[in-house]
């Protein structure tokens, strides 16, 4: 589904991302783990559009997409979330997600449909749909929530979702792995997961790929990723990142 | 004591209307700035062009006011597509400077192009606008009708930005232009959305300007140091706050020109200005999209 060889970013003298390649299949969950700085986000950023690569592909269902900027790929199904939520603060929750849902999808034309798949994805990461509800009042998982819920208003088929989790508590991060689990399930939505704490995420995906340094390091099953050498060593001494 | 009193009013009232014209041209300015991140150093010349244009069209050409009027609108819309599409576009991942100095530019070359085609003669529409008196009052009837298009313009830009899916759009990329590009929004449309309403502005401040006086290829200095102050001192990019900032200096320059003279007025003003920038260098007003 999406492909992407040897992709390079570099900033000025420093290189974010060394020639990274793999392959995220229909339907799957990939998790992708690595240490602060090591080019996750980056990554992202080279899928979606925000940064071109310096060198190297990114397909997606066959079609080159590399140096598509961000809207065109967000039409073609591609959406991505934040680690930090950056919600528009001067508009409603309900406005928020509309305004995405309207945009997103650019053979949408019908301001009724755009509001009824706001209101759908709200209801799917159980946000209210109410039409006062301000951002304001959402505490640090509800902004996590209208990330996703923006993200899934466009209507996607791979959404790239970033350390989804930073900022919660024990009972949040089950939730909320549960929620990307169910969007798999129930949407038919292929899912790349961003996270930092490797424990919830080994339980809900079907592979891993870690990155350091900008590298990948090691892919594959959870079981085998985790005890691979090279991850272990990256994440020695990092005992809460594995717990 | 009443008679004097009346003066005093009638000043007063002057400032609203000349506020309403300050809030308008500040409008424009302040959406391109609010939205694009960019200053239009031209601003006050490209206004100047619809000038021109109400002129060429009504005077030259014989057109009925109202057409050329509107012609203006758009006339300027266009002007300000263009701006954007050929020089502020292929400058927007440069440092600010670059934007400053090409805008700054065009400013010369409006004025040339303007002595080119008009000559360095001062031109006006040959009309005579009726002095309203109400009472013992007595207003300008281009300057009432000046704040009343000014207001109505001002009410239609404020519903296109906030009732509209496009509006809305614009209002989310002054918040955060990477977020709206990932969902969808195609930002090169709306910079180019903006630029053009942004010109209307100026297109629409150009009928009023025409109204009260006579067009030369140096008129943007008459009104644009000021123009870029109320901007500046509302907050940049703030509408709400220009808006306010563009009553506030126009009660300063016409109550100031009452009791002393317009030249001191506006030293008060500018004296004012620069203490506002000390005090509160980000503005008056919290900066708002």
């Amino acid at each position: 589904m999406l492909l992407v060889d040897s992709v390079s970013k570099s900033f000025g003298g420093f290189l974010a991302v060394n020639q990274v390649s793999f392959e995220v299949k229909q339907g799957e969950i990939l998790g992708l783990i690595g240490p602060n700085g090591s080019g996750k986000s980056t990554l992202f950023n080279l899928i979606s559009g925000t940064y071109k690569p310096t060198g190297g592909t990114v397909r997606f269902e066959q079609r080159d997409i590399t140096n598509l900027p961000p809207d065109r790929i967000c039409h073609l199904g591609i959406a991505r979330t934040f680690q930090i939520p950056r919600p528009f603060k001067k508009l409603s929750l309900l406005e928020n997600v509309v305004l995405s849902a309207y945009f997103g999808d650019d053979a949408l034309r019908s301001e009724a449909e755009a509001r009824r798949r706001a209101e759908q994805a709200l209801e799917t990461v159980g946000l209210p749909t109410d039409a006062g509800v301000s951002v304001q009042s959402l505490g640090a998982a509800g902004l996590k929530k209208l990330e996703l819920a923006r993200a899934l208003s466009t209507q996607p088929r791979l959404l790239l979702a970033d350390e989804s989790l930073g900022g919660l508590d024990h009972q949040e991060m089950e939730q909320a792995a549960d929620m990307l689990h169910r969007i798999r399930s129930d949407l038919g939505i292929t899912i790349v997961w961003v996270e930092h704490i490797m424990g919830v995420l080994m339980k809900v995906v079907d592979r891993v790929l870690v990155l350091d340094y900008g590298e990948k390091i090691a892919e594959g099953l959870p079981q085998a990723v985790a005890t691979d050498p090279k991850v272990i060593e990256v994440y020695l001494g990092d005992q809460i990142a594995l717990a | 004591m009443g008679i004097f009193d009346f003066y005093l009013l009638e000043t007063i009232i002057n400032g609203v209307l000349f506020g309403g014209v300050l809030a308008l041209l500040a409008l424009g300015l302040n959406l391109v700035f609010g939205v694009i991140d960019v200053i239009w150093i031209a601003y006050a010349e490209i206004v100047m062009v619809g000038m021109y244009i109400i002129y060429y069209l009504n005077v030259v050409l014989g057109w009925p006011l109202v057409f050329a009027a509107l012609a203006s609108i758009l006339g300027v819309g266009v002007v300000g597509l263009l701006v954007h599409a050929l020089i502020i576009s292929p400058l927007l991942d440069t440092p600010p400077i670059n934007q400053l100095l090409a805008t700054g530019g065009l400013l010369f070359f409006l004025q040339s192009f303007a002595t080119l085609i008009f000559g360095a003669e001062f031109r006006n529409l040959g009309l005579s606008m009726p002095i309203l008196q109400f009472f013992e009052l007595y207003i300008s009837f281009s300057r009432l009708l000046a704040f009343g298009t000014a207001l109505v313009g001002m009410i239609a830009l404020y519903l296109f930005l906030t009732r509209t899916y496009i509006g809305t759009a614009i209002r989310a990329v002054a918040q955060d232009r990477e977020i709206m590009s990932l969902m969808g929004v195609n930002t090169r449309k709306v910079y180019l959305i903006t630029s053009a309403v942004g010109g209307g502005m100026a297109g629409l401040a150009a009928i009023l300007l025409v109204l009260q006086q006579d067009v030369h290829p140096f008129i943007g200095y008459t009104f644009g140091p000021i123009t870029f102050m109320i901007c500046v001192m509302g907050g940049l990019g703030n509408l709400l706050g220009g808006f306010l900032a563009a009553f506030i200096m126009s009660q300063i320059i016409s109550i100031g020109s009452f009791y002393v003279s317009t030249e001191l007025a506006y030293v008060i003003a500018f004296i004012l200005f620069i203490a506002v920038m000390f005090i509160r260098p980000e503005g008056l007003f919290q900066r708002r999209a």
